[in-house]
């Protein structure tokens, strides 16, 4: 390892302009003539319309255009659409309603875009949107994931009856029941995660810019994959034609998944500018984001854990009702069947499973993937339900576990994954250790003396990342591949361009990226160049998201720069007179090894350019491109140990220690992957909790500003106490797991299980208040 | 937000003027609820006269036990007055709390008990320390300034110049905010001279800031935690939402009743 190569802790070289304010988002572009986009948005959670009066409008000052959906769908742009096509278990297709970008017929949520106005300012462009007249009248309103399908419940989609979008299963059904019927003890419990509002600190915005010389459009967005939004605005919604449509995607202010979906909103301003012949740009305030940003999670479960004597899980069986909100968001379908379903065997040996998800529609904001998508969800079934199990079986929570953990790899488990490789006991073990897990019931007892209820509770995850295999995928019904493409470029002097299909939001890739070439070549990192988030200038690429980037993008880079790397110690062995299989590249040298013969790295950049001197019939040049499509998941797993202590008197919950070890395989920056834990640490201790998102039983979001929705302060959270084991992944040449989202899917489980420890209620739902957890002692006495 | 005119005003006399000739004006102090408001356009007041920088609305002064508080006082400088906090430590550790270090520098007393917030710390300490608040027309003691939410008994052009209070004994505030604003869910403020005991709740009324008399009644024959430990706050009168339910409060103004009096008698509960 170099001071700067794979595993230093080289400082984000991205951070001089984010802290100093040079950042560059979509809201700092300009261009000129450009106007500013207000949407008009339903009040009501469910509406027919009766009529849209848009003349008053119009004529207010400064108003430039005002459109509708009738003048859309008109001009041949499409419907929104789902990617990612699901059977239900009888063999029929995924029931999706249409979702027109601007609502003609009838609104489905509170939010739901009608008109948008374009005007001078922004300020204009709001007075006119409040004097669009939309005749609405309203219709009954479903907004609670178990009510969906009740019978008689409201319909939101002729083409969903009864709000079923499908109707899913995995695993062998007889043969759980099968085992189940012999089973020593069942654990049964009903499990509720509970509906997230992502809130990156950048709320989502758009410029569009229609250059009628050129029939061009330029797309700027908030997005974690430009590419993937240049295809599906192209593909789908018939914007125009991918050679005449750039999509960049700037420096974006967080995406925790919101940002992965095309909405609405950038699909519109690219066709009003086009409509209008202005460019239009539209930024979300932070109450737009509430409503309208796709939300996470939202599910209902039932689950059963069954066990032999000997405390040996023998099925597990888990019912889910999945609310994908108003409209079928891009991904939305994957996230409760592929994404969540297939991680229920966890880090066990479970020999039979069978799980049903329904996904329905409400009057809420559509739902998709957010920070784990899918995972957190099966980490909080199985662990809460695991610890539950360890309770009944008055057996110690790690032990029961440990038992059960999978110790030989590859593990085909009984929901698709095929685990590479782990090491359960090592993370297990050293969770234990951080968190002196024996020497707690000293402490509850030291605790108890002050009054305080104290608690501890463990989760040991796992999830999949580095999605994905691509023939895999598409056999389960993407509508895309994941793969990643990178392309380095050496430039004549030796200095460094490499450019990547991953788009980063956050994650470091300017760093992290850069050392994979410092350490293949030794340059220094100052001069190698992260090029990202620009269709105009980067290779295809399916962007970032799942803990990906890692994984697949830079097994992309490393391909590209095996390719250059052969390149140069051709050259080099020609200009030096040796045997191409003697050459080494090191330290920024490119040498002969054993003699003191080399040259230094940008020679030989050089000779590739200036083509007098190279081996005969070789093209001149040194860049190389490669895509890497990978050939498995992989799997990231650990142990997070929560410990509480719970004030009686008012419910207040406080973390007294948070131990993660996780096993994320090889760590190319420790500094930036500590910084993800703890990002993403905070989010599940958010979930668990602080972060609540509540409708009314009308359908209007009560939680739509920070003033209600309670985000994590500093203030909540502990010194985390956070350590890795490794076990390399054998699938990626660097060994790499993915970091990006298992603070969130370990987290909020142990918190729970901590919390239902010390106040002996296990009937707790998250987020875990002040009240919430005050009533469940109540409840309790 | 809409299109409004901005006014700063050099005196109380020149903002009631400025008022007077308004369409639809209001007075401006820190504008911490004001301004939001008018960002989210649900206020759209023709006219914003600003108070903050008429001098005769500044600052702390101390005589004896008597103290008196400019209405534009930041909660910054409430909370750093060195004499204040030798007499009345309580009020200078509320200012201490309420928002965050940008509300404290922006947000005045004035300001907060001319919103009457039924969250907001201020009323709870007023009403306890029986203080009077001095306007451009009269003075009126606390218990007759609060009305209700969002509800004082100000008139239209009538302009909040200073509070006046004398210091307690001893005092002491306990609050249990919101999770999610920081705002007060239950606050209660403590005040004792001699024999004369007065307790008053923010943050849980349904009609904003009340006192707590039967925790006064039973404090009388015997102050300390105990003698709260059978007081039944009745929740019928409590607020209730997605945050705190009626019954969740009621114990909330109990327990933050009870933490205020061992505060002061330095006892544990």
């Amino acid at each position: 390892m170099g001071v700067e190569g794979i595993g230093a802790r080289v400082l984000r070289k991205e951070d001089r302009r984010f802290i100093t304010g040079k950042g560059r988002y979509t809201d700092d572009m300009s261009v000129p003539g450009m106007k500013h986009a207000a949407f008009v948005r339903s009040p009501h959670a469910h509406a027919k319309i009766t009529g849209i009066d848009v003349e008053t409008a119009k004529k207010m000052p400064g108003v430039i255009g005002v459109l509708t959906g009738a003048e859309l769908k008109a001009d041949g742009i499409g419907n929104l659409i789902c990617g990612w096509m699901i059977h239900s278990k009888d063999g029929t297709p995924m029931k999706m309603g249409a979702w027109s970008p601007l609502a003609t017929d009838a609104v489905r949520y509170v939010g739901d875009a009608v008109v948008i106005v374009i005007a001078d300012t922004k300020g204009q462009a709001r007075d006119a949107a409040e004097a669009v007249d939309v005749s609405y009248e309203e219709l009954p309103v479903v907004v609670k994931t178990a009510e969906a399908l009740n019978e008689g419940a409201p319909q939101l989609h002729s083409e969903a009856p009864g709000n079923l979008i499908f109707d899913w299963d995995i695993g062998d059904e007889k043969a759980t029941n099968d085992a189940f019927a012999g089973a020593a003890h069942v654990t049964k419990m009903d499990i509720v995660n509970g509906r997230l509002v992502p809130n990156a600190i950048e709320p989502r915005a758009t410029l569009g810019v229609y250059d009628a010389g050129e029939d061009h459009y330029t797309c700027w967005t908030t997005s974690q994959n430009p590419h993937v939004a240049r295809l599906v605005l192209s593909a789908f919604y018939n914007v125009a034609p991918e050679n005449k449509l750039r999509v960049i995607a700037p420096d974006v202010g967080g995406g925790f998944g919101s940002k992965i979906f095309i909405y609405p909103e950038e699909l519109i301003c690219l066709w009003a500018s086009k409509k209008t012949g202005v460019p239009v740009k539209w930024v979300a305030d932070r109450t737009e984001s509430f409503l309208a940003d796709a939300h996470g999670r939202d599910h209902v479960t039932h689950a059963e854990l069954a066990f032999d004597q000997d405390n040996k899980i023998l099925g597990l069986k888990v019912q889910t009702i999945a609310n994908l909100g108003a409209y079928m968001s891009l991904f939305s379908s994957s996230v409760p069947t592929y994404l969540y379903a297939t991680l229920l065997s966890g880090q066990y040996d479970i020999p039979a499973i069978h799980a049903n998800v329904k996904a329905v529609y409400t009057n809420t904001a559509p739902v998709d993937a957010y920070r784990g998508a899918g995972r957190p969800e099966a980490s909080f079934v199985l662990e809460r339900i695991m610890e539950t199990a360890a309770r009944e079986l008055k057996v110690s929570p790690a032990e029961l576990r440990r038992k059960n953990f999978i110790r030989t790899f590859p593990h085909q488990t009984p929901v698709i994954m095929n685990y590479d490789a782990g090491d359960f006991d090592a993370t297990l073990d050293a969770g234990l250790k951080a968190a002196d897990y024996e020497g707690f019931e000293k402490r509850r007892e030291e605790a108890a003396k002050r009054g305080k209820l104290r608690g501890i509770g463990l989760s040991c995850y796992i999830e999949a990342c580095g999605i994905a295999p691509s023939a895999a995928v598409g056999s389960l019904g993407a509508g895309v591949g994941l793969w990643e493409s990178a392309e380095v470029r050496v430039n004549a002097i030796g200095t460094i361009e490499i450019l990547t299909g991953s788009h980063s939001h956050g994650q470091g890739h300017e760093t992290t990226f850069a050392q994979l070439a410092t350490e293949r070549f030794g340059v220094p990192i100052e001069s190698v160049s992260i090029v990202h988030g620009d269709t105009d200038k980067v290779q295809m690429g399916m962007g970032t998201y799942g803990s990906r980037s890692g994984a697949v993008g830079m097994s992309a880079v490393v391909k590209a720069l095996d390719k250059v790397e052969a390149k140069a110690k051709k050259i080099a062995a020609h200009l030096l007179e040796a045997d191409e299989a003697d050459i080494e590249i090191k330290d920024g040298d490119v040498r002969v090894a054993g003699t003191d013969k080399s040259l230094p790295w940008f020679q030989v950049a050089l000779a590739a350019y200036t083509a007098h001197n190279l081996p005969s019939g070789m093209e001149p040049g040194l860049k190389e491109g490669a895509f890497y499509d990978p050939s498995n998941f992989t799997f990231p797993g650990g142990c997070h140990i929560c410990e509480v202590e719970v004030d009686p008197e008012t419910g207040v919950t406080e973390i007294i220690q948070f131990v993660a070890a996780d096993d994320f395989g090889k760590i190319i920056n420790p500094m930036i992957v500590e910084g993800q834990v703890h990002g993403g640490l905070a989010q599940g201790i958010g979930q668990a909790l602080l972060e609540g998102t509540h409708y009314d039983d009308t359908g209007q979001l009560l939680t739509a500003s920070f003033m209600d929705y309670t985000m994590p302060r500093a203030q909540n959270l502990p010194s985390f106490n956070i350590m890795t084991t490794e076990t390399p992944c054998p699938s990626n040449p660097l060994g790499i797991k993915g970091c990006g989202e298992a603070g969130a899917i370990g987290s909020p489980p142990a918190v729970i299980n901590a919390i239902t420890d010390a106040i002996r209620n296990n009937n707790l739902t998250m987020p875990a208040t002040p009240q919430t957890v005050w009533n469940a002692i109540q409840a309790a006495k | 937000m809409y299109e409004t005119q901005y006014h700063r005003a050099a005196s109380v006399e020149e903002a009631a003027r400025l008022m007077g000739e308004a369409e639809d004006g209001k007075f401006l102090a820190g504008g911490m609820t004001l301004i939001p408001t008018m960002k989210q356009r649900l206020a759209s007041p023709s006219d914003l006269i600003d108070l903050r920088r008429i001098e005769a609305l500044k600052g702390v002064t101390v005589d004896g036990r008597t103290v008196r508080i400019g209405a534009v006082t930041t909660h910054y400088d409430v909370s750093t007055n060195e004499e204040l906090a030798k007499i009345c430590p309580a009020i200078a550790n509320l200012a201490s709390h309420i928002g965050d270090p940008q509300v404290r520098n922006m947000g005045t007393i004035g300001g907060s008990i001319a919103n009457n917030d039924p969250a907001a710390d201020y009323p709870s300490a007023l009403l306890a320390l029986d203080a009077t608040i001095i306007t451009t027309q009269r003075s009126l003691p606390a218990s007759d300034f609060f009305v209700g939410l969002f509800e004082t008994a100000l008139e239209p052009n009538e302009i909040i110049v200073a509070v006046e209070f004398v210091a307690p004994d001893k005092a002491a505030y306990k609050k249990f905010p919101n999770p999610a604003s920081l705002y007060a869910m239950a606050g209660v403020f403590v005040a004792k001279s001699g024999d004369n005991i007065r307790v008053a709740v923010t943050g849980a009324g349904e009609g904003g800031v009340f006192r707590l008399k039967d925790a006064e009644r039973a404090l009388a024959g015997n102050f300390s935690p105990s003698a709260l430990d059978s007081l039944a706050v009745d929740p019928d009168v409590l607020l209730s939402d997605m945050h705190a339910s009626a019954d969740y409060r009621a114990n909330l103004v109990k327990v933050m009743a009870k933490r205020a009096i061992a505060e002061i008698t330095n006892r544990p509960m």
